[in-house]
C-alpha cells in the first residue's frame, strides 16, 4: 500500500533563489532554474540552482552532497589496510591513481617511503599515468558528448577499454582495481604486461591525433570554448584550484615536478600551461597531458629494474615484516612471520602518532590525505583533500554572465567526478 | 628560504601567540594559542610570507578532551614552494572562531564543510550553510559520539535508520576506542 508524505523544503539553495525571485519580480523578469543532481551534463549527481536573466546566467549556487557516504567516518573504523578499496570509489575514473596516492600518504606516516624497492616505484608510476590517461579520456570524451561531438566520445571509449584490460591484467578486476598494499603493491606485474602496455602506447597515440583533428581546430568546437569561463591566475589561486585546472589558468604547478615522489626525479617529462584560462585552454592542457604521460610510460619500460619478466627477483615490496605481509609459505613454516601476519590482519600497522599531509597529483588534481594518527592500526582522523570538491567552488564565480548553453561547456572543461567530490 | 625559515619568521612577527615550530617527516607545525587570531595570523602568512595557496582545513574531534576541535590549516606558496600546518585550539562550549574566507577565498567550501560535519561555526563566513548533509539535517556526522552505523531522522529512507549490518560484528572495530586494543573485535566482549 502506498502512502504519501509531504515534506517541506528544506533546501536553503531553493529557498534564498525563491525569495530573491519574489524580490526582483517588480523589477525585472529573474527566472530559477533547477539544473541536476540528474542531468547528462552534471557527470553523476551535482546539482545547480541557476538564476537567470534570458539566456544569460546572473547567480549560481551549486549543491553538491549528493553522492556522501561518508568515507572519512568509514575510515577511523577500519585499518589502514583496510581502507584501500575505499579509495577504488573516491574518483573511480582513476581507481588505480587513488590506490597510488592512499598508499603513499600512509607509507609517508611510517617514513617508509624512501625504503619502496625501485621496481614498485616503477610500477606505481605506470598506474599513475594510465589512470590519468584513462580520466582524461572519460573527460574529454564526456566533454565533447555533450557539445555534440559523439564520435570523439567512442574513440576515446575505445582506447580507454584497452587501459581496463591493462588494469585486468595486473589486479584482476578492471574498475575497483584496490591494486596497492601500505609498503607495496597486491603482486607483481605479470610477464607480458609490458609488451601489452607498450603495444597500447603504439595504438594510443595514433588515436590521439584523431581526435585532436576532430576537435583542435574545428570550428564549432573553438567557437563554443574558446574565451568562455576564463579563469584569472590570481583566481586559480585564491580558490585553490589544482590539477589541469590550475595548470590552464597559466600557473607552473606539478605535484611530480614540484614535490616529487615516487621515481619521477628520474623520468623526463613537460608540464604543459594554457595562456588564457579558458576553457579551450584546460582541453589543450589535458590533450598534451596524456601525451606526456605516454612518455613517462615508455620511459618506464625501459628503465623498468628486472624488466618484464623480472628474472632477477627485484623485490616489488618492503621486507619489514611490521608494515607488509609476509610471504605465505615463511607464515606456515617460521614462528615470527606467524605473528606479524596475525598482528596485520587483525590490529593493522602500528602506526607512530603524528600527523601528516600528502598530496598526490591526481588526474584531476591534487588528491590530498591528511593523516592524524594517535598510535595504533587505525587513523584517529582521515580528512581526504577531494579536488573536485575545490574545483566546483569556483563555479559561483565563473558562472555569471555566461549562457545557459555553456554551462554543459563550462563544466565539461572542470572535469569533476562527484564520487571524489562528495566523498 | 625554507619553511623552517618561514615558520620562525612567523613566530618573531607573534611571539607567544605561537608554538615553537615542530617538525614530523619533514613537515613544519605551528599551534596557535587562541584561535581569535586565526585570521591575523593567516592575513600575514599570505601577504608578507607569500603562502597564496590554501590547500585545505581540517577539524579534528579529540573527544573526552579539552578543548575539544583542533582546526588544522594547510598553506602553500606557489612561488617559494613551502608548507606550513598552522593548528588551533576551541572548545566545545564556544564551537566558534573567525573566518578566514577573507583570506583565501577557497576556504569558503572547506569552512562549510566542517560547519556540516563537525558543527564548528566560522564567524563573519559569508554563507554558512550545510554542504554534504541536506539543510535540516539534525546531527554532525563526524563527531566521535555520532554512532557509525548513523541515527534516525525525520526523512525515512534517506539516511540510515538501522545500525550497519556489520556494525559489533566479530570483524569490525569498534568506534570511538582510545586505542587499537580497545578498538580491536577480538578482545572485546561480545555485549549482550
Amino acid at each position: 500500500m502506498a502512502t504519501v508524505q509531504d515534506i517541506e523544503i528544506r533546501d536553503s539553495a531553493a529557498r534564498a533563489a525563491q525569495a530573491a525571485d519574489e524580490l526582483q519580480d517588480s523589477v525585472g523578469e529573474k527566472m530559477v532554474l533547477n539544473m541536476g543532481p540528474s542531468h547528462p551534463a552534471t557527470h553523476g549527481v551535482l546539482r545547480i540552482v541557476l538564476e537567470l536573466d534570458g539566456e544569460i546566467i546572473t547567480k549560481a549556487d551549486p549543491d553538491v552532497g549528493y553522492l556522501h557516504r561518508g568515507d572519512e567516518k568509514i575510515a577511523e573504523n577500519m585499518t589502514y589496510t583496510q581502507f584501500i578499496p575505499y579509495t577504488d570509489r573516491l574518483d573511480y575514473l582513476a581507481p588505480l591513481a587513488n590506490n597510488v596516492a592512499y598508499a603513499l600518504a600512509v607509507e609517508k606516516l611510517l617514513g617508509i617511503e624512501k625504503d619502496l624497492p625501485p621496481r614498485c616505484q616503477y610500477i606505481r608510476v605506470m598506474c599513475a599515468e594510465l589512470a590519468r590517461i584513462s580520466a582524461h579520456l572519460l573527460g574529454l570524451g564526456a566533454f565533447a558528448m555533450d557539445l555534440g561531438a559523439v564520435t570523439v566520445f567512442l574513440l576515446t571509449f575505445t582506447e580507454r577499454e584497452k587501459i581496463y584490460n591493462l588494469a585486468e591484467a595486473i589486479s584482476g578486476a578492471r574498475l575497483t582495481t584496490s591494486y596497492t598494499r601500505i609498503g607495496g603493491v597486491m603482486r607483481d606485474l605479470p610477464p607480458t604486461w609490458l609488451e601489452q602496455c607498450e603495444q597500447f602506447c603504439d595504438e594510443f597515440i595514433p588515436a590521439l591525433n584523431e581526435v585532436e583533428v576532430l576537435l583542435t581546430r574545428n570550428r564549432i568546437w573553438v567557437d563554443r570554448v574558446r574565451n568562455l569561463a576564463v579563469i584569472s591566475k590570481a583566481d586559480a589561486i585564491d580558490y585553490g584550484l589544482s590539477g589541469p585546472n590550475l595548470r590552464g589558468s597559466g600557473i607552473e604547478w606539478d605535484l611530480r615536478k614540484n614535490q616529487p615522489y615516487l621515481c619521477y626525479p628520474d623520468l623526463e617529462f613537460d608540464i604543459p600551461t594554457g595562456s588564457v584560462g579558458d576553457c579551450y585552454d584546460r582541453y589543450l592542457v589535458r590533450m598534451e597531458e596524456m601525451r606526456q604521460s605516454v612518455r613517462i610510460l615508455r620511459q618506464c619500460i625501459q628503465k623498468i629494474p628486472g624488466g618484464a619478466d623480472n628474472k632477477t627477483r627485484e623485490p616489488v615490496n618492503v621486507t619489514d615484516g611490521k608494515v607488509f605481509l609476509p610471504p605465505k609459505e615463511k607464515v606456515m613454516s617460521k614462528m615470527e612471520e606467524l605473528i606479524h601476519q596475525f598482528i596485520l590482519v587483525t590490529q593493522g600497522m602500528n602506526c607512530p602518532p603524528g600527523e601528516i599531509y600528502f598530496g598526490h597529483e591526481n588526474p584531476k588534481g591534487e588528491l590530498g590525505f591528511y593523516l592524524n594518527s594517535r598510535g595504533g592500526g587505525t587513523p584517529y582522523r582521515m580528512k581526504i583533500r577531494s579536488p573536485s570538491f575545490v574545483n566546483l567552488s569556483i563555479i559561483p564565480k565563473i558562472f555569471p554572465g555566461c549562457l545557459i548553453s555553456d554551462t554543459v561547456a563550462i563544466l565539461g572543461s572542470l572535469d569533476f567526478v562527484m564520487g571524489e567530490c562528495d566523498r | 628560504m625554507t619553511a623552517l625559515e618561514l615558520a620562525k619568521k612567523l613566530k618573531v612577527k607573534f611571539g607567544d601567540l605561537l608554538s615553537e615550530p615542530a617538525e614530523f617527516r619533514g613537515e613544519i607545525t605551528l599551534g596557535i594559542a587562541d584561535a581569535e587570531q586565526v585570521a591575523e595570523v593567516c592575513r600575514y602568512a599570505r601577504n608578507d610570507l607569500d603562502f597564496n595557496y590554501l590547500v585545505d582545513i581540517s577539524s579534528v574531534d579529540n573527544y573526552g578532551e579539552d578543548p575539544r576541535w583542533t582546526i588544522v590549516y594547510h598553506l602553500r606558496g606557489l612561488t617559494h614552494g613551502n608548507e606550513l600546518r598552522l593548528k588551533t585550539n576551541v572548545s566545545e562550549e564556544k564551537s566558534e572562531l573567525p573566518t578566514v574566507t577573507t583570506v583565501w577565498k577557497t576556504a569558503n567550501w572547506h569552512e562549510r564543510e566542517i560547519y556540516d560535519m563537525m558543527g564548528i561555526r566560522f564567524r563573519g563566513h559569508p554563507d554558512l550553510r550545510r554542504i554534504l548533509m541536506w539543510e535540516g539535517y539534525p546531527y554532525f556526522p563526524l563527531r566521535k559520539d555520532f554512532p557509525l552505523a548513523g541515527k534516525p531522522s525525520e526523512l525515512p529512507g534517506v539516511a540510515f535508520t538501522k545500525p550497519a549490518p556489520l556494525e559489533g560484528g566479530p570483524f569490525v572495530t569498534a568506534p570511538g576506542g582510545k586505542d587499537a586494543i580497545e578498538r580491536e573485535p577480538r578482545v572485546r566482549t561480545p555485549e549482550g
